[in-house]
């Protein structure tokens, strides 16, 4: 309850600083140096690598308008704060940073250069009115392979690597199994923590760990594709989905389809707004409608019922008419959370930190 | 043909020559590797080396964040160096870093909010007391069961580290959070924070420590009897015990050393630059400390020199991976080569090189 009422009050500061700042901001660049501080590697094939994808977009929808600098393996803490500083003190109009656990540096050192942008990716805090913050609605995504995980489980028992024990991470796990126990009310789920955004090895490792548990559908939220080598070499037994990018390599087995995070869109229109003078503080959330979230091409590994039935919920979300998280839903307490017909509010999402009924297994404390 | 004869005894000269080479060759070698990349070998050089010191846009930034980035080097690889000349292979400084980290906020977190002068200094014996006695389980181990101090201090990092991850989820948790990992924001709050003492020169109690240390240790072991100790056991482990150095306590009293500037070190870095404990709070110095000993002979005085330099080479190279694309992964061989050509030519010190010819059998 404390949480949201936090999140209201920033939001109505956001808003405020928004009006006062625009005025102010409101001027044209000739010429934007845009900066992207990353987490992993470009080459880590999901999270970064999109992100990157991103930035070249930006690079070849404007040419010599913008210069793109970039920095990679950008640690979340102290160096970033550096990293930041240093890329400000560069010259960059415009900052992105994409990774949750720089969002105390980014709002430190955009409150030193209050004529540089800062964009935070998938944070909440917007501390100054050069700040402001983007993400996706991954948990639409996260509905559409609990389906297809659901009905695509021989073993009834589908897995879920998950990153770090944060809201994001958490609603992304309930959106997975609520779907998938919708289909399948045998269904059980198992979800390891590997505590990192990308590591290869330990990604391995908790593939293996679900795999040995007779997990047969894993759904990761880590950065790299190991988790579907590792499904690859059950020989078809077990499958998963590409996260963050399309991890086409892995089709049509064990990659059944796949979370496609398409930034390309808001980083065109933010550095855009830059350059024609309309630039305004923000705090966007966009999913399927939007175009942030893209579904990828579901194999025919996948029956052509399921399939027809996992892309009618993509248009559903897309088109607004449903969405993923709709009661009755309860907690795992048995208390009650969504009453029949009710719709999360986004305050609920962005401080999830309880699983839903069903669910076996403690969120890390 | 070349051959190698051993020196009668080490050269001073290539002593302090070697580290100088290396650096040069690491120049040479890494333009080599840049340009292969495709970027300018001379600019990138020139981003690494120059720019940070001397960069009319970022020198007053990065000149400062040599000494945050050199501080707790310095201070664990001066520890660490003094087992080094014993034959005490301590590997697990990250490990004693991250316990000194761990002991120093609990003791803050678990005062919070008292607000008083006295919670700092007490924070610091914390900081020394967990990192030291990281370092004692390796030690008793060893002088009570002879098991081998490299291979369990460097165990215990991995251990330290889960620790990390459960204190940063659970016990230390920053319980207005939200239920993100990561504890209170210490060096926000003021009884506990390590801040710049004096703005803008990035010099924190810190840095003041690993001054004092360098000092300290050059004292000891030109002046001191256990200095002397710990010099002979390291050359002449025979001739040592005869002199009477008790090996037991000279490697409990090194592991204990080193354990405790690792922990101090931990300790500021988590109430300054870092902030809070968090998952992903270590990142690596106790490891890099290790080169930064070796690349300054094992000498206080070399080693602070060495820890600058390392220091240099990282802002350096973040400064060159994003304003000339240079991938992560190159800028950390770069650094590699360092310790490779340092390793390489350290044989000058002790061999020379013969030109001869090649004789019949």
């Amino acid at each position: 309850m404390q949480r949201r009422t936090i999140l209201k009050g920033g939001a109505a500061l956001g808003f405020a600083t928004m009006m006062g700042g625009k005025l102010a901001m409101a001027q044209v660049l000739e010429k934007v140096k845009a900066g992207f501080i990353y987490v992993g590697p470009i080459g880590d094939g999901g999270w970064t690598f999109q992100h990157h994808q991103g930035a070249l977009a930006v690079q070849e929808q404007f040419g010599d308008k913008v210069e793109i600098v970039w920095q990679e393996n950008v640690p979340e803490g102290a160096d970033a704060e550096r990293a930041l500083t240093q890329m400000a003190l560069s010259g960059c109009n415009i900052i992105f940073t994409t990774s949750f656990g720089y969002m105390d540096p980014t709002n430190a050192v955009a409150a030193k250069f209050p004529d540089v942008k800062f964009e935070h990716a998938t944070g909440y805090k917007r501390d100054s009115a050069n700040v402001s913050t983007y993400n996706a609605r991954f948990y639409e995504g996260r509905a559409v392979q609990g389906h297809i995980a659901g009905k695509m489980t021989k073993s009834n028992k589908i897995g879920y690597i998950g990153s770090f024990p944060i809201p994001e991470v958490i609603m992304g796990i309930n959106s997975y199994y609520l779907h998938a126990k919708k289909v399948n009310p045998a269904v059980e789920l198992s979800v390891v923590w590997a505590f990192t955004w990308f590591d290869p090895a330990k990604e391995a490792d908790a593939a293996k760990a679900l795999i040995d548990q007779g997990v047969d559908v894993i759904a990761s939220h880590t950065d790299s594709t190991a988790p579907l080598a590792e499904a690859a070499k059950t020989g078809g037994k077990v499958i998963g989905f590409g996260q963050a990018s399309d991890m086409s390599e892995y089709k049509p087995s064990p990659r059944v389809s796949s979370i496609i995070d398409n930034w390309a869109p808001y980083y065109i229109k933010r550095v855009g707004a830059l350059l024609d003078g309309t630039y305004a503080q923000v705090d966007v959330w966009e999913g399927i409608a939007g175009g942030e979230v893209l579904i990828g091409e579901i194999t025919d590994a996948v029956p052509a019922d399921v399939k027809a039935e996992a892309e009618a919920m993509r248009d559903a979300i897309g088109a607004g008419t449903y969405h993923p998280f709709t009661g009755p839903i309860n907690k795992q307490d048995g208390s009650v959370w969504l009453a029949d017909g009710a719709v999360a509010p986004d305050g609920d999402l962005l401080g999830m930190n309880f699983y839903v009924e069903g669910i076996v297994g403690d969120i890390p404390s | 043909m070349l051959r190698l004869e051993k020196r009668p005894s080490p050269s001073r000269t290539w002593a302090w020559a070697t580290p100088v080479l290396a650096v040069v060759l690491t120049m040479i070698a890494g333009g080599i590797m840049f340009a292969a990349l495709g970027k300018d070998p001379v600019e990138a050089i020139r981003t690494i080396f120059w720019d940070p010191l001397f960069n009319p846009q970022f020198a007053s930034y990065s000149r400062p964040q040599l000494l945050v980035k050199a501080g707790p080097l310095i201070l664990i690889a001066v520890g660490l160096s003094l087992g080094f000349r014993a034959g005490i292979w301590n590997i697990g400084a990250e490990g004693q870093y991250i316990m000194g980290a761990i002991f120093a906020a609990g003791v803050g977190l678990a005062l919070y909010p008292v607000e008083t002068r006295w919670v700092f200094p007490l924070m610091v014996v914390a900081g020394i007391f967990g990192g030291w006695l990281w370092a004692m389980i390796p030690a008793v181990l060893k002088t009570r069961f002879n098991t081998n101090e490299i291979l369990v201090s460097l165990l215990l990092v991995y251990v330290a580290q889960n620790i990390l991850a459960s204190m940063s989820l659970g016990l230390l948790r920053n319980p207005e959070g939200g239920g993100f990992p990561g504890s209170r924001n210490l060096s926000q709050i003021p009884a506990m924070a390590n801040p710049e003492l004096i703005a803008g020169t990035g010099m924190h109690w810190g840095v003041v420590a690993a001054f004092v240390v360098v000092i300290a240790a050059y004292v000891l072991l030109q002046r001191h009897i256990l200095g002397y100790h710990i010099k002979l056991a390291g050359q002449a482990p025979r001739a040592a015990r005869f002199a009477g150095v008790n090996p037991t306590r000279l490697t409990v009293l090194c592991m204990g050393i080193s354990g405790a500037l690792a922990g101090m070190a931990g300790m500021f870095e988590v109430t300054g630059p870092a902030g809070q404990i968090s998952i992903d709070f270590n990142t690596g110095y106790g490891f890099t400390a290790i080169i930064v000993a070796f690349l300054g002979r094992l000498n206080p005085i070399g080693i602070l020199l060495a820890g600058l330099l390392m220091a240099l080479t990282y802002i350096g190279g973040e400064l060159a991976s994003f304003m000339l694309s240079l991938p992560s992964a190159a800028i950390q061989a770069f650094q590699g080569m360092l310790l490779f050509f340092l390793l390489a030519v350290d044989l000058l010190t002790n061999y020379r090189i013969r030109l001869k010819k090649r004789e019949i059998a």
